[in-house]
């Protein structure tokens, strides 16, 4: 296991990673940089968390009003959890569904972050060998998380543009026949809602569909519902599955869901993973399995009072929906200045950009070219379609979330320039100074030059050893 | 079709054993000096409590620490963000410097070669999936640590040959026992990767000889077989033989950069020495690049918080307190080992000689009404059920011998330990009464042998019930 590529690290995608590594963009000292767009990170409401810790010392365990705590916290490794870290997450993921559904906190398991937490459920549910179905395109590091070292397989259920990439019945019972015909036990489906890489929602119908599938052939059911704080307009309304549960018959015992702290607050660095199922026997099993990826009572703690903030967390949730819906408008309409459309959507840090026009044509090969272009020439580090297994060329995943207005406008005048150029090879990035943008309606943010706005952070995915940040005293 | 997988169905993570059991019923009924005095006290958890007051008043002098102010500017939002496998380079740095130390330098560690993890759990377990496939085998000597069941079986598929050690010679581990434990394998058609020790011992307590490594080095040597040493109790050695790491051994035989270099590998984690279980801080030290690139990427599955590897590395890279503070520590330790065991001594209870861990290896071989695990067992219900104590049975620590005890000290105040050897001693008291009791019993039908069966039958009911 050691030895073979399930790890997907080799893969030619890091050719991104590396280039953004060797050549970051940063305003003053590296103007014409690579500008790292591949992050699904949201940073742009820090200041909000920031500001919740100064105000609540006792959350942290370091502070004179915290240090009582100290040691029953530093002792504290009980699986189950800390009951207040448990109750605040529950309480957390019912209010972000506003509050249509409450969450039971004794079926809270913890995961190591969304990634750890994938794995346990799919150790739970599936043998080696076995099978789950996933729809793509999907998120890169599901060939690692979900496969690696479960030994379970992935067989896509293929979707395409010619339906917005819905998910269809007619796919599902296609990949489920796929992997019957070879002979492998399907075990269950996995989603993820709001979706990465598409930032759209599955509306009631495509829900009860997807339960219904799976309760028809007594599948499991995992629902990533990572991005479920990210969704940041009304419409369509995010719909969980916890909801559509209550709304119709199906054997619960086949329904699970994979959480995190990640991507709705921006705290990936704690490593927040949560796995709630409504099967008592993967509730417990799942529990003894969270031995091996236990978030840290430290961060247990911190989170716990906060998420048990209702006033902070009600503010933090508009207030964080509202600044992803403007950088989303500002983006996708800038995009649209320059006739590159993105596919409609409400959710996540990210677009799923259309340049199936630019390709010389419809083929992986020409995306890959046209993908080389964007970071050696445009200089920037976009997602291509083929890394998330995307059946039609020509797709890009654009990450919006992960730097201040300032590069974003940056950003979006490469991209411009880019589709100014038509299908020209040779793009001349002109050295753009850096300036505070005036039309945004929220205020620019002032470069603290000491420490780097766009982090020249490392993907766990990056083969370059060197971190940056927060560099050794000795 | 069974909906679940395997893994959840089967027993293999040892949750069933009297470990957890134990664990459970102290959970019922916990021991509070206020609230329930005559409450179960919790012998059977091997937690540092004793310096807690250290850190705190560290913390309270670095209160800047808390509001991610250090190194003058705000560091939240990186944190916040900071997700990257390699580690944060300023706690790998404190770590591999904290790790010589405690090594007295004889040896250095570099931060390349370290990987963090969620808890040694998962490190031990990490070293698992990269070392072996399922179905093959680690060799293990016992007695062992309950949790490896689970940590090193369960998911990885790995299978544990143990290597029996006695008391017979203090349960050292000898070249013909690593020898059995190979040839037990291949019966078994398991092909041994390696073999995993836990120096300092748990449950013994004791640092393993410079003997003890060599042989398994020159073992290991021979059957290319790698070797992973769980360490985590290196830093409670407060006895005066000191703790030999098994990569100073190999040092001292210039193995350095010979093939067995690369398949010596150690785990480490801050739970034991620094009392920080709740921190999930675990670590893997290895030579060998495939195995670290390799453990890294698994470490995605449970990295450690990066909020607590910044306070930590404040906290260990305070070289003036971590030195006062490990001395301290030891003393402390040792203290509270030398009370259990001269406790336990007045009450004719001897315990392994030790002079490290959180816990001592405790001989009740005596006091089994045989020599048999059902003894065993029956002790261990009845200590909890009548001394109102917490301890670990050596079957649950897979040892060959019954009568054997893991009783912890380091987890309690020192008046709850005194109250607990109290305890015992009424305990042993009632047990030696009722085997005087019983002796005089069989003397009198030794005696009474020559009379008539109905009369001999009489005395005996006159007397009662005697268990």
């Amino acid at each position: 296991m050691a030895t073979n590529e399930l790890h997907g690290e080799n893969s030619p995608y890091f050719h991104g990673w590396k280039a953004y590594d060797n050549d970051p963009f940063h305003p003053i000292q590296n103007p014409n940089g690579v500008i790292q767009m591949g992050l699904a990170e949201n940073m742009l409401s820090f200041d909000l968390i920031e500001d919740w810790i100064k105000k609540n010392p006792r959350a942290s365990i370091c502070t004179s009003e915290g240090l009582n705590k100290f040691r029953d916290i530093a002792i504290f490794q009980d699986y189950h959890g800390l009951s207040e870290f448990r109750n605040a997450v529950a309480k957390f993921m019912g209010r972000v569904r506003g509050d249509r559904v409450k969450f039971d906190p004794a079926r809270i398991v913890m995961g190591g972050g969304a990634t750890g937490a994938n794995e346990l459920i799919t150790f739970c549910l599936a043998d080696p060998g076995d099978a789950f179905l996933v729809p793509s395109p999907y998120y890169p590091a599901f060939g690692r998380d979900l496969r690696w070292r479960t030994g379970v397989q992935l067989f896509p259920v293929m979707c395409n543009s010619k339906n917005d990439f819905q998910i269809t019945v007619e796919a599902l019972e296609e990949a489920y026949e796929k992997a019957k015909q070879s002979n492998i036990k399907v075990k269950g489906l996995i989603i993820v809602n709001p979706s990465n890489p598409l930032g759209t929602v599955l509306d009631r119908e495509a829900l009860k569909t997807l339960v219904s599938f799976i309760n028809e052939k007594n599948i499991h059911l995992v629902c990533d519902e990572i991005y479920a704080a990210t969704v940041f307009s009304a419409a369509p309304n995010f719909i969980s599955v916890a909801e559509i549960i209550q709304e119709m018959d199906c054997n619960r015992d086949l329904i699970h869901i994979v959480y995190s702290m990640s991507k709705d607050m921006g705290l990936p660095g704690f490593r927040v993973g949560i796995v709630y199922s409504y099967n008592d026997a993967v509730v417990n099993c799942g529990r003894k399995m969270s031995s091996f990826g236990l978030v840290s009572s430290q961060t247990q703690h911190l989170l716990a009072s906060m998420l048990d903030d209702e006033e902070f967390v009600e503010m933090f949730l508009r207030e964080s929906a509202k600044r992803l819906s403007d950088r989303h408008k500002f983006f996708t309409m800038g995009l649209e200045q320059v006739g590159i459309s993105c596919l409609k959507s409400n959710a996540g840090l990210f677009v799923w950009m259309d340049l199936r026009s630019m390709l010389i044509e419809q083929t992986v090969e020409a995306e890959l070219e046209l993908w080389k272009i964007i970071i050696n020439q445009v200089k920037l580090n976009v997602s291509p379609g083929s890394s998330f297994q995307c059946v039609e060329p020509g797709w890009f995943r654009v990450c919006f979330a992960n730097m201040d207005d300032a590069t974003v406008e940056i950003a979006l005048k490469r991209i411009q320039m880019l589709a100014g150029q038509g299908k020209e090879k040779e793009v001349a990035v002109k050295n753009k100074p850096w300036r505070k943008n005036l039309r945004l309606s929220f205020p620019a943010r002032i470069y603290d030059e000491s420490s780097v706005m766009s982090p020249r952070l490392m993907s766990p995915h990056s083969p370059i050893p060197h971190s940056p940040l927060v560099r050794a005293r000795t | 079709m069974n909906m679940l997988s395997k893994k959840a169905r089967c027993d293999a993570d040892g949750q069933d054993s009297s470990f957890f059991v134990g664990l459970q019923e102290y959970e019922k009924n916990p021991y509070d000096v206020v609230r329930n005095p005559s409450g179960i006290i919790q012998m059977g958890l091997a937690e540092n409590q004793l310096s807690f007051d250290l850190l705190e008043s560290w913390l309270a002098r670095n209160s800047d620490v808390a509001t991610f102010e250090k190194n003058g500017g705000s560091t939240f939002r990186e944190l916040a963000l900071f997700q990257d496998y390699h580690g944060l380079p300023a706690f790998k740095k404190v770590l591999v410097d904290f790790m010589a130390k405690i090594r007295r330098n004889k040896v250095s560690f570099h931060p390349n070669k370290l990987v963090l993890t969620a808890g040694a759990t998962s490190a031990n377990e990490t070293l698992m999936f990269c070392l072996a496939n399922p179905g093959e085998a680690f060799l293990i000597p016992t007695p062992y640590y309950p949790g490896f069941d689970r940590d090193l079986k369960w998911r990885t598929g790995v299978e544990l040959v143990p290597i029996h050690c006695s008391s017979l010679n203090k349960f050292r581990i000898t070249e013909s026992a690593l020898q059995e434990a190979y040839q037990q394998a291949q019966k078994l058609n398991l092909r041994v990767k390696g073999i995993l020790i836990t120096n300092p011992s748990n449950p013994l307590g004791a640092t393993m000889t410079r003997l003890e490594l060599n042989h398994l080095i020159t073992f290991a040597m021979d059957k290319n077989l790698h070797i992973v040493s769980d360490e985590i109790y290196s830093g409670t050695v407060f006895g005066s033989s000191s703790f030999i790491s098994i990569i100073e051994a190999a040092r001292e035989r210039n193995l350095e950069n010979t093939d067995i270099w690369s398949r010596i590998h150690i785990v480490y984690s801050l739970s034991k020495d620094l009392g920080l279980p709740g921190f999930r801080v675990g670590m893997i030290y290895s030579d060998n690049e495939t195995v670290t690139s390799a453990a890294t990427k698994m470490s995605s599955f449970g990295l450690v918080s990066s909020q607590t590897q910044y306070l930590l590395s404040n906290l260990l890279g305070d070289k003036k307190f971590m030195k006062s503070y490990m001395k301290e520590n030891r003393k402390r330790l040792k203290k509270r080992h030398e009370m259990l065991v001269s406790g336990l001594g007045n009450m004719g209870i001897r315990c392994l000689k030790s002079n490290a861990g959180l816990f001592c290896w405790v001989d009740m071989r005596h006091l089994l009404s045989s020599n048999t695990f059902e003894a065993e067992m029956e002790l261990w219900k009845k200590i909890l059920s009548e001394a109102s104590l917490n301890i670990s049975p050596g079957s649950s620590c897979h040892c060959t011998e019954p009568g054997w005890f893991r009783v912890c000290f380091a987890n309690m105040k020192k008046e709850t330990l005194k109250l607990s050897i109290q305890r015992m001693k009424t305990f042993v008291d009632s047990i030696n009464d009722e085997n005087s009791e019983n002796q005089q019993l069989s003397f009198c039908i030794t005696k009474r042998r020559s009379l008539t069966k109905w009369v001999f039958q009489l005395s005996l009911y006159d007397r009662g019930p005697d268990r």
